[in-house]
């Protein structure tokens, strides 16, 4: 069981807590202007990085409040925990456990065709080690 | 009743070649889909120049870790005809196989708990009937009559309130059904070759001409991703996304018992399911651990859980132990159905996401994957799962056949 650090509560048990997926994807910001490509990589894809991987978890039983977190997919271990609305944390991470170096950015957003998103909301780099650029998060 | 012996293994199973310089397919990834597609390619396509590559050793993934449940009784028309069509082919594939890998029709039950599932299951009854699926409703005397171990009082939590039965679904023994397809591909002359951990893909414009390995880089005109929970690391690989994520998913087995339970119970709704394979030993499982994961272990709530469950509706369990816990990666997809067809880039194809559920699936998996690399279009049976459907907005939603059971 992962012991989770709630920013508002401290350390508790993952039962205590829900996940939420993908952190830092915002919801496109001209919605009529997508095309049926763009609506799909909104609705049904999602990073699915091996390695560190920044998600949304919930503290449902606890505090109730939404909150980021830096997690190690192949290890497991909780890298960073960080407000929604903040950038993703500069991560010196380790290497995921196999696969070539460039497996260690997984699944940045290549989408070819990714939603064009504003300039004020959450860019798609999501899980690019160089996010320092990301911006103010649309946090819902 | 007495447990089973199992049947003496072949004395050969296959070689371990040197990779060639080229292929003209490339299969990534040694699972049963893997293989069941290389068997398939080789059989019916006569395309035996062929290579299955697998980074660790064969079928040690989810092959390796799955509770082998095997039945069709989807609710869709498209999930109804690929699975019952995989369930046909297990049928008759001991025998096409030349290896008797326990495929005990013991039938398989989902427990109904409450109006919801009631409805759920009614409703999937008429569709498969309407199908062809052998399907039937029992009520809870009935279920009861079928596994006598099963508590069927209103006082428990979440009492039985009847239950989908399907009479030819069942179990086999996944191990021995890898080596069957892997021995019959190696006779058809397909190289399997272990340890061969794919590591990019050599592309010419927009069409794989090749595949980097640590063994090398190989040349093929075709390459067919059967990479169950890494599918999203090889398609970033490729150039493209898949709308998978990946999930740990556990599974139990107890010590070795008499034969107690003579079918397969699978219960959505409290979150278990339950055989007893040959030997005797219980086996259960639950639901994903709900984070991403690549680990191949989960968290021990999950299994806590499920146990709870378990003992509630098998009173005589509360005596048994779990001698041994794991985990897989399975790639789940939004709509609980798998994804095989054409992908972005030219030549290459995908085979994937059929999360906790893929192992009845993996003939039917196979012959079409095989056709759709041969001819480069899609089987009949697979083209309603090609990828462009999470585009189209034609998915197909199986989750209530699909949610907990496997
Ligand atoms: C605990 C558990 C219980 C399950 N129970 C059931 C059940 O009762 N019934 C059912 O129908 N299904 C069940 N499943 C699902 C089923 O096991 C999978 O859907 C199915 O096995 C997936 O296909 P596969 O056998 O080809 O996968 P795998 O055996 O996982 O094969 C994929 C292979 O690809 C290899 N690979 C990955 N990356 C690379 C690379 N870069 N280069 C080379 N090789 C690579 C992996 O090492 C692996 O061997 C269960 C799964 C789990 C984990
Ligand atoms: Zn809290």
């Amino acid at each position: 069981m992962l012991l989770i650090s709630c920013p508002n509560c401290g350390s508790r048990d993952e039962t205590e807590f829900h996940y939420g997926g993908q952190a830092h994807v915002a919801y496109p910001e001209n919605p009529s202007a997508l095309n049926d490509r763009e609506w799909a990589e909104f609705l049904f894809y999602r990073d699915n990085t091996k390695g560190a991987f920044a998600e949304r978890w919930l503290h449902s039983t606890g505090c109730r409040q939404w909150f980021n977190m830096l997690r190690d997919t192949v290890t497991y271990e909780i890298q960073a925990v960080y407000p929604m609305g903040s950038p993703r944390p500069d991560t010196p991470g380790p290497a995921p456990e196999s696969g070539t170096a460039s497996t260690a950015a997984d699944s940045t957003t290549t989408g070819t065709a990714a939603p064009k998103i504003s300039g004020t909301s959450i860019s798609g780099t999501s899980t690019s080690s160089t996010s320092t650029t990301a911006p103010e998060g649309a946090t819902k | 009743m007495s447990t089973e012996q199992l049947p003496e293994h072949p004395d050969f199973l296959w070689r371990n070649p040197e990779p060639k310089s080229s292929y003209d397919a490339v299969i990534v990834g040694g699972g049963g889909h893997g293989l069941a597609t290389a068997y398939f390619l080789a059989k019916n396509h006569g395309m035996t120049n062929i290579a299955v590559l697998e980074k660790g050793w064969l079928a040690g993934g989810n092959m390796a870790r799955n509770t082998t449940i095997i039945r069709s009784n989807y609710l869709w028309d498209e999930s109804a005809a690929i699975y019952e069509h995989a369930l046909k082919l297990w049928e008759i594939l001991p025998e096409e196989l030349e290896y008797d890998f326990l495929f005990s029709q013991r039938g398989v039950m989902n427990l109904a708990h409450t109006l919801g599932d009631v409805r759920e299951s009614m409703r999937r009854v008429g569709a498969n009937k309407l199908n062809g699926v052998d399907a039937e409703w029992l009520d809870p005397k009935q279920v009861k009559e079928l596994c006598p171990i099963l508590n069927i009082s209103d006082n428990i939590r979440y009492p039985v309130m009847g239950a989908t039965y399907q009479p030819r679904a069942g179990i086999a023994k996944h191990d021995h059904v890898a080596w069957a397809f892997a021995r019959k591909c190696d006779e058809l002359g397909v190289d399997i070759i272990q340890n061969c951990e794919v590591t990019g893909f050599v592309k010419d414009g927009n069409r794989v001409v090749g595949v980097k390995t640590n063994q090398g880089t190989i040349n093929t005109e075709k390459v067919g991703l059967c990479a169950a929970g890494h599918s999203s690391v090889l398609a970033e690989m490729a150039g493209f996304r898949l709308p998978i994520q990946s999930h740990p998913l556990q599974a139990l087995v107890s010590e070795l018992h008499e034969p107690v339970h003579p079918t397969v119970v699978m219960s959505n709704h409290v979150h278990v399911y339950v055989s007893q394979a040959h030997k005797g030993e219980l086996v259960m499982g639950a639901g994903v651990d709900s984070y991403n994961g690549y680990g191949q272990r989960g968290s021990f709530h999950v299994i806590e859980h499920q146990m709870a469950a378990a003992v509630e509706l098998f009173p005589i369990f509360a005596r048994a132990h779990v001698l041994r816990t794991w985990g897989g990666i399975v790639d789940t997809t939004l709509d609980a159905s798998p994804i095989v067809g054409n992908t972005p880039v030219e030549n290459m194809f995908v085979n994937c996401g059929w999360g906790t559920g893929g192992f009845k699936g993996t003939p039917a998996a196979g012959m079409t994957f095989a056709h759709n690399i041969a001819t480069g279009t899609p089987h009949k049976l697979n083209k309603p799962f090609a990828l462009e459907r999470f585009e189209t907005g034609a998915l197909i939603d199986e989750h209530g056949a699909a949610a907990v059971a496997h």
